[in-house]
């Protein structure tokens, strides 16, 4: 039983570690996908953080920290679609500096703000979004194996990890059941295509963009409001990183998005249960081992030897309408 | 017509508008500095007096930019070859483990002259090792190569992380690093150099490695415009289909290009871990590997374009740490606000000014 | 049983006339189409046929000029314009979406609502009764990189057709196509000619236009020279307007003396990416001493061809010989080493590196060589010595070696690649369009340097899609008709002789 005890507290944690790579896997799902590479994730993810820390702690409305976080990631995502889309600049090099400039200007401002070092203060209770109890969590206690995977892995969580895995369902809707969808994965294969049916190709990315954007200001606010209760320096530490293994992992479709994330969530979660612990038989498990997993399975998908993984064709292409 | 297709002088593509495109980012950042209550001029001030004010300062200064032009010249020499090498920072990384064990291995034999050649090849391999997985599945399979080497960095990191808590760490003591270096393991440093211009060194870990950069920034140039390799991976770069038309080996070129990118980020180490802390420490590399892609994006790729990028990078590291003592509300972050927004302005959105450029110079030109 | 095409006009073009910087793509083109007719227009390569309907199509706009459809003057400011004034395009390089289901292409940009459930519905329905009405039988939910290209093409057109087209533009629909796949398409405009459509059919081959046209308008060099009944008109006056009374240049040359087979080529065939076969089982020989040159309408498996040869493009099977060594699948550096010098049609991403400076250039290809440096590095001085010459020799201007190659003109770009190549001496040159978007003093320059050649006991091969070119120069022509070698002719062979060979019709 003592097993079962540990199974359901790793796949607690699992679930909570991999919630903004959820959302940040689902905003690199519509930008991708509409063939604009990118690699802000993290810092989208990092801005958003930031922002909403911030807010949250000055208004003391969780809510209005998510508004917040959700704006400035959409503002990131309109300087990357400015030099990407409008521009035709290179999607990476626009990606890689606005990592850089979300991961030097939330210091510089926590710094100037609060002087704590970039720290934000903490954001008190009423400030976070807290855990929910779901109904018939006691009455299902006794209940063996189901009753303590309800209480600890299903129900207990914030009202942002049921939005996450509501948004699993709704991106698939979106990409494949609205007109939005259906034009927004056509204009990153071909936009040729989308050109000549007569539909803006700029205005379709821009769209994409923003709700990657939209998207990442969850996972951000996630990160400072929900699981921690303040933004503390470089909190995203590499987290938009997984959530684009993630995406490739799952080969830019969002139900195995969902499986890639809770993956990663699950090494991540075992790394941290591994600290420093003895397995009989095998001793000490580096727990570095499981903190490289993601990078190195992503890494054998792209080479080809499990599955192709195809991406979106025409992504990292500006596209000119001048032949 | 469009105006992509218009032809500007070079005084204009490749002077006018980076030099344009350089001053937006610092007025971008001076406009952050604004923000927060403080002056750009007065900061910009303590940031040049920080860098250049004293001889100490000065030798930080060249400490920083001797690790900027390594990881430089790496995304450099990949970026001619027409790759987009993000990996130069777990390269750099793994550099320091060839550079650390080569210093161990000899540091109780010989003097610092003879372990430093085999130190600059254990580093140069290490890196260029690093780079390989990447290059390889890029030349042979198609993987991205900018995705496969984001996966290296943190690869690499951890790899490294568990090299030094379990292997390296020395008996008893906590901190996860190596042994410190004997002088043998040593780069010496360079407070000559700065006594012939009157200046004293001090406490900055000014080395050795500075004149190997400079050697590497010659090399690289003559690689790049003097050698078969060097016109092979730039017709390759520019013009994938003249390549094929050319003869070009795809795959030995995409290969031999990557591994002296990698052989080159790895080299970096040596600056920091041989010339200054004399030990293999976690993450010394502190970024520097992403400060190689602004200096190469801000040198245009170019030796001497990237000796005075890394020149510049290496005043605002040193100058940012002065500048957070002098105005407290100012951290060292800044910088990396800076380097963002050169990456920006420089990189991502090069073309901006382009269309603007093409009617003032018609303009003027009287076409 | 079908009336005949009525007299309202379904399309008038009006003076339409555009420039792209120095070229007159278009110049004061009149036309007309009358509802429910098929309309060829044809032309040669670059003649301005596909710049004409991408202004129809509101990809481009018109510099002067004025386009009413169905008596009504429109503004197509962009495709949807065009769209919605019925107009609908087959676009040469088709515009699908390639990991999509024939119904998600169909709908895209029509798709009746936000949500795509209705839609679907209702198309299912729309494309049953297309299938019923113009017999376009297609199965909605395959995926289009599943179809054969002949199936994709017919999604193009239920595009258009979803979207309420009246008037269809086909851009050169049967290059893809096998003749049988062609002879459906026509069997499918007939229909839909006789539904009422108008069709518009722009095309180089003049065995189409015979089957298929009502009417036919031939375009030369941006203009439009003539209007036909097609039952009134024949495929030599066709040939004739299309390539026009042209200035020959004739090029003094000698008898040939045709000496050993230094190229020699044997059931050749080569794919292309999409898995096409576009040279087919080809087999010939070019001797020292001789040009030989393929004419043939551009498209016609003449580049692949000569990428096969060049060792650019892998043959999927045969085999070649350069001066009886094996040669078939072998990279290009090698096949210089054995003598092939190669001038490819494409200048500006094969021939040449255009951010390069012209003596980078220069050597291009013959960069190991020992001559431009001794091992790993380049002797620069000797590369610009060589280039200086060069350019003294091939008279190129502006004569600086480290001018930026784009800057150069068309025909100083052409006579750097052809100096580099000719200069080498090699034992066999392969040549793509020699002159293509070349002034006329550079042309004939270029013109005597090949005939230097073949004089100099070297083997020739030469494609161009200028049947005048291939005359004035070749001692022997092969003509390429959709991939194969449909016949040799003598060098005097007659213009018309050469041109039905090239449409196809006689061998």
């Amino acid at each position: 039983m003592e097993f079962f005890d540990i199974l359901v507290s790793i796949l607690g944690s699992a679930v909570r570690l991999s919630i903004p790579l959820l959302f940040t896997a689902l905003a690199g799902l519509f930008s991708e996908r509409a063939g604009i590479f990118d690699i802000g994730l993290e810092g989208k993810m990092l801005a958003s953080a930031f922002a909403s820390a911030c807010v949250a702690y000055m208004t003391g409305n969780a809510w209005l920290g998510l508004l917040a976080g959700i704006a400035v990631s959409i503002a990131f995502s309109l300087i990357h679609g400015f030099a990407s889309i409008t521009n035709r600049g290179n999607q990476i090099v626009s990606g890689v500096a606005l990592n850089f400039v979300a991961a030097g200007l939330t210091i510089v401002l926590g710094q100037a703000w609060f002087g704590q070092g970039g720290r934000t203060p903490q954001v008190p209770g009423e400030g976070r979004f807290a855990p929910i109890i779901l109904p018939g969590v006691d009455a299902m206690r006794e209940v063996p194996f189901i009753g303590p995977l309800y209480a600890n892995v299903i129900s207990g969580n914030n009202i942002l990890t049921y939005i996450a895995f509501l948004m699993v369902p709704l991106s698939w809707w979106v990409l494949y059941r609205t007109r939005f969808g259906l034009r927004l994965r056509a204009v990153g294969e071909n936009p040729g295509a989308v050109d000549t049916a007569g539909i803006s190709v700029p205005w379709m990315r821009y769209r994409a963009v923003i709700l990657a954007g939209f998207l990442c200001g969850f996972a951000g606010t996630y990160l400072a409001v929900a699981q921690s209760a303040a933004f503390i320096n470089n909190m995203s530490a590499g987290k938009g990183y997984i959530a684009l293994a993630a995406l490739i992992f799952a080969k830019w479709r969002p139900v195995p998005v969902m499986f890639a994330c809770l993956l990663f969530g699950f090494l991540d979660a075992v790394a941290n249960f591994m600290q420093g612990k003895v397995v009989p038989g095998i001793g000490e498990v580096p727990v570095q081992i499981f903190q490289a997993l993601p990078y190195v399975l992503t890494c054998i998908l792209l080479a080809g030897f499990i599955g192709v993984a195809r991406p979106p064709k025409a992504g990292g292409v500006p596209y000119t309408k001048e032949r | 017509m469009s105006t992509a297709s218009v032809p500007l002088p070079a005084w204009i593509s490749y002077g006018v508008i980076p030099l344009i495109n350089l001053m937006l980012a610092f007025f971008f950042s001076g406009l952050v500095i604004w923000s927060i209550g403080e002056n750009p001029f007065e900061a910009l001030k303590f940031l040049v007096q920080g860098a250049l004010g004293r001889g100490d300062a000065i030798g930080f200064t060249l400490f920083y930019a001797t690790s900027f032009i390594f990881t430089g010249l790496s995304v450099a020499v990949a970026f001619h070859a027409g790759l987009f090498n993000i990996g130069s920072e777990g390269q750099a990384y793994i550099g320091g483990l060839g550079a650390a064990l080569v210093a161990l291995a000899l540091d109780r034999y010989v003097p610092w002259y003879v372990t430093m050649p085999f130190a600059i090849a254990g580093a140069a391999i290490f890196g260029a090792a690093w780079a390989f997985i990447p290059a390889w599945l890029q030349a042979k399979r198609g993987s991205h190569i900018v995705i496969t080497t984001i996966m290296f960095n943190f690869i690499a990191a951890a790899l490294m992380v568990y090299l030094l808590v379990n292997v390296f760490i020395v008996p008893g003591k906590m901190a996860p690093e190596t042994r410190t270096f004997l002088p043998g393991g040593q780069l010496p440093k360079l407070d000559w150099l700065m006594a012939l211009f009157g200046l004293r060194l001090g406490p900055a870990p000014f080395n050795v490695s500075f004149v190997i950069a400079l050697v590497m920034c010659f090399l690289v140039w003559v690689l790049i415009w003097r050698t078969k390799l060097g016109y092979e991976m730039r017709t390759l770069g520019v013009s994938p289909t003249a390549a094929v038309y050319a003869g070009v080996p795809y795959v030995r070129t995409v290969i031999v290009a990557m591994l002296i990118s990698g052989a080159l980020a790895g080299m970096m180490a040596l600056n920091v871990v041989m010339g200054a802390s004399a030990r293999l420490q976690v993450e010394f590399v502190a970024g520097a590997g992403f400060v190689g892609i602004a200096v190469s994006l801000m040198g245009r790729s170019h030796p001497v374009g990237i000796l005075f990028a890394a020149l510049l990078f290496g005043i605002l590291y040193q100058g940012g740490a002065d500048l957070s003592f002098e105005m407290p509300n100012i951290t060292r972050d800044m910088i990396v606000v800076i380097q963002g927004l050169v990456i920006l302005f420089a990189g991502a959105l090069e073309y901006m000014l382009r269309p603007a450029m093409v009617r003032l110079y018609q303009q003027f030109a009287g076409k | 049983m079908s009336l005949g095409p009525s007299k309202e006009p379904a399309i008038e073009l009006v003076g339409i006339d555009k420039k792209f910087g120095a070229v007159h793509a278009n110049k004061n083109i009149n036309l007309t189409v009358a509802k429910g007719s098929i309309h060829g227009i044809i032309g040669e390569n670059g003649a301005g046929k596909s710049t004409l309907m991408s202004i129809l199509y509101g990809f481009y706009h018109a510099d002067e000029g004025e386009i009413r459809i169905f008596g009504k003057p429109v503004a197509i400011r962009d495709s949807q314009a065009a769209i919605a004034a019925g107009i609908g395009m087959v676009h040469q390089h088709f515009m699908l979406v390639e990991n999509f289901t024939v119904l998600e292409n169909v709908m895209l940009g029509a798709e009746s609502g936000q949500l795509l459930a209705k839609g679907v519905a209702s198309a299912r329905k729309e494309l049953k009764r297309l299938e019923d009405d113009y017999g376009l039988e297609v199965d909605p939910d395959a995926v289009i990189e599943e179809l054969p290209v002949g199936r994709q093409q017919r999604v193009e057109i239920l595009k258009a057709l979803y979207r309420g087209a009246e008037i269809l533009i086909l851009d050169e629909p049967t290059g893809v196509l096998t003749p049988a796949e062609a002879d459906h398409l026509f069997k499918v405009l007939r229909v839909l000619r006789d539904q009422g459509k108008t069709i518009i059919l722009i095309t180089h081959k003049l065995r189409e236009i015979m089957a298929i046209t009502d009417t036919v308008s031939v375009m030369r060099r941006g203009e439009m020279v003539a209007t036909r009944k097609t039952a009134e008109t024949t495929v030599e006056e066709l040939a004739e307007l299309m390539v026009g009374r042209r200035v020959l240049l004739r090029v003094e040359k000698g008898e040939a003396k045709p000496g050993s087979v230094l190229l020699s080529v044997r059931n050749l065939t080569v794919k292309d990416s999409r898995g096409v076969t576009m040279v087919d089982d080809v087999s010939f020989d070019v001797r020292a001493g001789e040009i030989v040159g393929i004419a043939g309408v551009a498209g016609n498996g003449q580049s692949e061809l000569l990428e096969a040869i060049a060792g650019i493009r892998k043959p999927t099977s045969g085999e070649i010989f350069i001066d009886g060594q094996p040669a078939a699948n072998v990279d290009p550096a090698r096949l210089r080493d054995l003598g092939l010098a190669h001038i490819p049609e494409d200048r500006h991403h094969m021939g040449l590196v255009l951010k390069f400076e012209e003596y980078e250039n220069s050597i291009l290809g013959y960069h190991r060589n020992e001559q431009y440096g001794k091992g790993a590095l380049l002797d620069l001085e000797a590369i610009r010595k060589d280039a200086e010459e060069k350019i003294a020799k091939y008279d190129i201007r502006p004569p600086n070696p480290r001018l930026k190659t784009a800057n150069f003109s068309g025909g100083n770009q052409q006579k750097i690649v052809v100096a580099r190549e000719i200069e080498r001496d090699p034992k066999m040159l392969i040549i793509g369009q020699p002159t293509r978007g070349v002034d006329i003093g550079a042309i004939e320059f270029i013109h005597r340097r090949i005939i230097e050649m073949r004089d100099a006991g070297k083997a020739i091969l030469l494609v161009s899609v200028e049947l005048d070119e291939v005359r004035s120069l070749s001692d022997r022509i092969l003509v390429m008709f959709a991939g194969k070698i449909v016949g040799e002719k003598e060098a005097d062979a007659g213009e018309q002789t050469l041109g039905l060979m090239m449409a196809g019709i006689a061998a």
